[in-house]
């Protein structure tokens, strides 16, 4: 072997093992978040944390109970809202539109996910908080759920469109109608598709905490029905997390535990429901 | 058509949207101009806005969180992409999927209670010992600034970067591959000379697309750049950006002009995050198109 290919191989050999370097360290900080919430997390997750709700300050113990239910509510409101327009915007994309119209709702749709989520905040305000002078659990569903329609429509039809033609020639040959295909040949076949779409779009918004800021503002208390300034977790959490007290920062970092259990959860229930069934659709 | 509307609504929202930022700033258009972006002066109590400071510090802290999570991300990707068996890439590729749906107030936490102490104690200091003559990296070490924003903005952007440039260098056709490795190319050559010029396109796509993340990015940002408008060369300066700000001043805004400059502030990052990933779309098509038009001759 020359020494020039000796070289060679060597840089070879070096870069192919810094790159491996790369990618250990990038996956390695997933590891080093969770590790560093469970351990300064787990201590103060309890009961309490579930059930009661925050106390002043220099008392110890409370809970966050309050933003868990805001967050709940928020992301119902959210769900109901962005669910139904991302999905029937995704089946007028992928079953009626013709090519202009189709690149005109995409371009928007991709243009709407691209927003910084600070200035949808800023869009939920002039539109629904302003005008009634009132943040409100509604504003907060509402920024989180303008959020979610370009996520659930984007992929939803990425998957209506994975669905052979075959099946709307099968089924339009056996005298269904359109509605009727849609509904019980092409939707039905999507359906694992569709579901993981709306559960990461879900889970994406579930820490959304910039919208959240000035739509559903904060509460230290319970807001009772839907027009009242709402707690969350992720503000809640921001908001502890700059307070200068050691107790409010380990609560914190509980709620920042359970926060990112959940959306971790939703992520892998997601991909584990797409992964048993049909194929996946490279976006 | 009932999906009509529902898709139309969408198009609506997204016109509805520019036109609440446009119509929302319209006092502090017409009051400052171009010199909303040329002064640094921002006074609530006199009513003067300008937006340099903020521009700056969103600008700074992209580009150093680019400076470090570009050379990361590519590498990973490349592992992910040439070298490691597919069974090891899917699985690492899992992983950084779930990285990427980590909530920015989550990495705010961190950057608060681990970067930022670290920074203050360790790093700050010790690049002060190394490389204290160049004006970068001058000043006291306060933990929060410029550098740590970048960091911790550094360490959200990767798993983007990760993902798409990933999935870039995976569809280059493998004729490109093997062709180079028969010419005699080492595994490296054909890698770094062949597959990356190949995908060079897609990969600065993924780039520009990280980029328009990270100047949108405000939690994590807010938690940790210290928040004190500031233009200073120095990297460890505290420092503030345009998400920061709003998110800091938007409920507490003292007047009208003030609400309507923070929106204006909202236009520019709308406007900045719109040219990027139109951008960085045009980017990934164009390579996705050079590979299938080579891959299926």
């Amino acid at each position: 072997m020359s020494p020039r290919l000796r070289w060679r191989k060597l840089v070879s050999g070096f870069m192919l093992t810094l790159t491996g370097v790369c990618a250990l360290v990038a996956v390695s900080v997933l590891f080093l978040i969770l590790g560093y919430l469970v351990y300064h997390g787990g201590t103060s997750i309890s009961w309490n944390f579930f059930t009661k709700l925050p106390v002043p300050v220099g008392e110890t113990g409370g809970g966050m109970a309050n933003a868990i239910l805001g967050s709940a509510k928020m992301l119902l409101l959210a769900s109901l809202f962005g669910v139904p327009f991302g999905f029937f915007g995704a089946i007028y994309l992928a079953e009626f539109s013709g090519a202009t119209t189709a690149f005109v709702v995409r371009y928007a749709a991709d243009l709407l996910n691209g927003v910084p989520s600070i200035v949808i905040g800023i869009f939920a305000y002039s539109l629904v908080v302003h005008p009634f002078r009132q943040y409100s659990t509604l504003a907060g569903g509402f920024a989180l759920g303008l959020m979610m329609i370009p996520i659930t429509l984007r992929s939803t039809e990425e998957f209506l469109r994975s669905v052979p033609n075959d099946f709307r020639e099968g089924a339009m040959a056996l005298g269904a109608s359109k509605w009727k295909t849609i509904a019980t040949v092409i939707v039905p076949a999507a359906y694992r598709g569709i579901l993981t779409a709306v559960l990461l779009a879900f889970a994406r918004v579930a820490g959304e905490t910039a919208p959240l800021l000035f739509t559903a503002l904060g509460n230290q208390f319970w807001s009772s029905g839907w027009t009242q300034p709402t707690a969350s977790l992720p503000v809640m959490i921001y908001t502890y997390a700059l307070a200068p007290y050691d107790d409010w920062h380990r609560q914190a970092w509980a709620a920042g535990l359970v926060l990112l259990g959940l959306i971790l959860v939703i992520n892998i229930v997601a991909r584990a429901i797409l992964s048993r069934g049909m194929a996946v659709p490279r976006s | 058509m009932i999906t009509f509307l529902f898709a139309a609504s969408v198009v609506l929202v997204t016109v509805l949207l520019v036109f609440e930022l446009w119509q929302g700033s319209v006092l502090s258009r017409h009051k400052f101009g171009f010199n909303f972006f040329r002064t640094s002066v921002w006074d609530p109590i006199f009513e003067q806005f300008g937006a340099l400071p903020f521009i700056y510090g969103t600008l700074v802290t992209a580009a150093v969180s680019l400076l470090i999570a570009v050379p990361l991300g590519i590498g990973a990707a490349i592992f992910l992409a040439e070298l490691a068996p597919a069974r090891v890439s899917d699985t690492l590729e899992f992983f950084i999927d779930l990285l990427a749906a980590v909530p920015s107030v989550i990495y705010g936490v961190l950057g608060i209670f681990i970067v930022v102490p670290l920074m203050r104690q360790y790093i700050q200091p010790a690049l002060k010992h190394s490389f204290g003559f160049l004006p970068l990296f001058q000043g006291p070490a306060y933990g929060v600034g410029f550098l740590t924003a970048g960091i911790v903005l550094a360490i959200m952007v990767i798993p983007y970067i990760i993902s798409v440039s990933r999935e870039v260098l995976l569809s280059v056709p493998r004729d490109q591959r093997e062709a180079a490795l028969s010419l005699g190319a080492t595994h490296w050559e054909s890698t770094w000379k062949v597959v990356v010029p190949f995908a060079r396109a897609g990969i600065f796509g993924s780039i520009f697309l990280a980029l328009a993340r990270a100047l949108g990015e405000t939690m994590a940002v807010t938690m940790v750049i210290g928040n004190n408008p500031t233009i200073s060369a120095s990297l460890f300066s505290p420092g503030y950006s345009i998400a920061a700000v709003i998110a800091n001043e938007f409920t507490e805004a003292t007047g009208e002009l003030h609400t309507q400059s923070l929106i204006e502030l909202g236009l520019v990052l709308f406007i900045l995050t719109f040219i990027l990933n139109g951008f960085a779309r045009l980017l990934m098509v164009a390579t996705s198109q050079r590979g299938s038009r080579l891959g299926h001759p």
